[in-house]
């Protein structure tokens, strides 16, 4: 955000209307996506390759992008929903049945990736990244334990006032309900009741609920935060004296899938644009922007050199068995995670 | 007689009528664009909330209503005030009337300044008043973002000056939002002042001052009086752009100092729950409209207040 944020609108303006002179172009392609997510260069590689205009817009949560789709009249083609809202989509009749896994380049998606619980044999849906939620912590503030969600729950005094919380509902409640020893979609009130007094509590000790963390961690005004790793790396590569740490009592994994819209203008282009992304040296742009992992074999070999071993995305043994992939509650629970979440958010 | 009467009757109904058919085009606009995204808002708030966001339709329900003040606790299903809502209405109406008493602090001395410059040289610094809306209001915040934040211009200077060791923590508090906001607005308030304390004798000021009148007392009985419905307007104008104040508690307020306009947009994102959403916006108007009938009610006492 701030001034690059600026300076990369300008760019933006510029490439758009420098692009609106190539009048030439044989089709468009809208993308929707979450922000500071899709590689400028990917974005271009492909505009050259199918002669395609390419006009990409920013959403900030799955809420909002649900609820301008489900309003009509955005003119989009590619929506990049995360894991447990691909099945709402599906069944709200948003999405195309685009048939991915019958593409060219399918054979490039790692098996692992392959039959998820949000999109069986991938009829509608195709891997972008994924990653976890996780402690990023600047060592010279505080230099203890940071393999723990009491970072931003219980956090030392150092931290207090300095903590940058994502404002994501399901992997805030999900890192909290496990701090407790819960389960995810328990309805275990006393794990919940304990959940709620502690986030209500946490709250006041934080600093803010935003998105700006590549920018805020590096330069100091954050100090801790629990967030995604790719950004918390991004930040690192700023700031050495950035750490990330695995929250031991439970982290969650997401990953975003792109996912074409029924009602979308440009179907072909689209489709065009999912196998595309299938083919790892193209795969491996998207994660050298964003710093995530993808789910495509092969793209390893295509990636910057510091993102192989870096400590934000190989997950040491120990820590692995405390992740995990949150699954679609039942809609009474659903609901009643976001009446906590509500009085949280406050 | 009776026929003078009727002639001139009939041409005051014809005038009326010509009227109403000359003001048609723009009632329909008002009509259109403005009372029916209202009506369907009024409609939306009496509707049972969809499982992802919208309104089940044609299902009535008071729970948008009820749940602006009031709430069911999670836990024990007991009833009571929906404390966090009226924090957060309490907190716009608080950060409002500051920002016009800030503003109000600042632009009457400004424009008491244009106004005294010579006539020739006072529509530059009116125009440079205006230049701020050149630019964007979300760029303005964002700028205004980096003279305030923790490296930013003003604790840079402080600590330069030596004032203060460390950056003082100003993003993401009420203070932001207040600073934001009173840079924000303050043309809105410097403008009508001007223009009411343009159009102001000097020659009661002067006379005011031949009556051994002091300095305060010359403001306070001769030139407030005056220039009060620039004053009330000014004040209008900021107090209430201010209630609804979106982008600057967004991005200076760090998510976590909600204003009302960011606890109505939760509504519709991720807060799935637009028939609340509709009902705190319709309360937002009453608030406004309470507002401006309490200006109205001191006006009319005050023998119109207008100069």
């Amino acid at each position: 955000m701030n001034i690059k944020w600026i300076s990369t609108t300008a760019a933006a303006a510029i490439a758009v209307m420098a692009s609106a002179g190539a009048a030439s172009a044989e089709g468009e392609l809208n993308i929707y996506n979450w922000g500071d997510y899709t590689n400028p260069d990917l974005i271009s590689k492909f505009e050259k390759e199918y002669d395609v205009k390419v006009t990409l817009t920013d959403y900030d949560s799955n809420d909002t992008a649900l609820a301008k789709i489900r309003a009509g009249g955005h003119g989009f083609d590619i929506v990049v929903p995360s894991a447990n809202y691909v099945p709402i989509w599906v069944r709200e009749g948003l999405l195309l049945e685009a048939r991915p896994d019958q593409m060219e380049n399918f054979k490039n998606v790692d098996e692992r990736w392959v039959d998820v619980p949000w999109d069986e044999g991938r009829h509608y849906t195709v891997p972008w990244q994924w990653g976890l939620s996780g402690i990023g912590v600047n060592t010279t503030v505080y230099d203890g334990d940071i393999n723990t969600s009491a970072i931003f729950l219980d956090p030392p005094e150092e931290l207090v006032g300095k903590i940058n919380v994502e404002p994501e509902m399901n992997d805030v409640l999900f890192a909290t309900i496990k701090y407790f020893g819960g389960e995810w979609c328990t309805t275990d009130k006393d794990v919940l009741r304990k959940v709620r007094d502690k986030l209500v509590e946490a709250k006041t000790k934080w600093l803010a609920m935003d998105y700006s963390v590549t920018d805020k961690l590096p330069s100091g005004e954050y100090a801790a935060v629990y967030y995604w790793n790719g950004a918390i790396m991004r930040s690192r590569e700023q700031n050495p004296d950035i750490k990330f740490g695995y929250p031991k009592e439970g982290f969650p994994y997401f990953m975003d899938s792109v996912a074409i819209l029924k009602d979308a203008k440009n179907p072909e282009n689209a489709k065009l644009f999912m196998n595309f992304i299938m083919d790892p040296e193209n795969a491996a742009l998207i994660s050298a922007y964003a710093k995530y992992a993808n789910g495509i074999k092969g793209s390893q070999e295509f990636m910057p050199e510091a993102m192989k071993n870096a400590p934000e995305l190989v997950i040491p043994a120990e820590y692995e068995n405390a992740g995990e992939f949150l699954a679609s509650c039942e809609p009474d629970v659903v609901d009643f995670y976001s009446r906590i979440w509500t009085e949280v958010q406050k | 007689m009776d026929k003078v009467r009727e002639a001139a009757m009939a041409a005051r109904s014809k005038d009326v009528r010509n009227r109403w058919f000359l003001s048609a085009p723009a009632l329909l606009v008002i009509f259109v664009a403005a009372v029916g995204p209202l009506f369907v808002m009024l409609l939306y708030s009496f509707m049972a909330k969809g499982d992802y966001g919208d309104v089940r339709f044609g299902e009535f329900s008071l729970d948008g209503w009820f749940s602006v003040f009031f709430q069911r606790d999670l836990f024990d299903d007991t009833f009571g005030l929906a404390d966090a809502h009226i924090a957060i209405i309490w907190r716009s109406i608080k950060l409002s009337l500051s920002t016009t008493i800030l503003t109000l602090t600042l632009g009457f001395p400004t424009a008491y300044f244009i106004a005294m410059r010579p006539a020739r040289n006072r529509e530059i610094w009116v125009f440079l008043v205006t230049i701020p809306f050149w630019t964007n209001l979300l760029i303005r915040t964002f700028a205004m973002q980096q003279v305030i934040r923790n490296e930013g211009l003003l604790n840079n200077a402080l600590i330069w000056l030596g004032v203060i060791d460390s950056p003082i923590q100003i993003m993401y508090t009420d203070t932001a939002n207040l600073l934001g906001m009173t840079y924000v607005y303050l043309p809105l308030m410097v403008l009508p002042l001007y223009a009411s304390i343009e159009r102001l004798d000097f020659r009661l000021v002067e006379a005011g001052y031949d009556l051994y009148a002091t300095r305060l007392q010359v403001l306070r009985r001769i030139i407030i009086p005056i220039v009060k419905p620039g004053l009330i307007a000014g004040s209008i104008l900021v107090f209430i752009p201010s209630l609804g104040a979106y982008v600057t508690p967004r991005v200076l307020g760090g998510g976590k100092n909600m204003m009302l306009g960011n606890l109505i947009e939760m509504q519709f994102g991720g807060g799935r729950n637009w028939p609340l959403g509709a009902a705190i916006s319709i309360t937002l108007m009453a608030l406004v409209m309470i507002a401006l009938l309490i200006y109205v009610r001191n006006a009319s006492r005050n023998g119109g207040g207008h100069a």
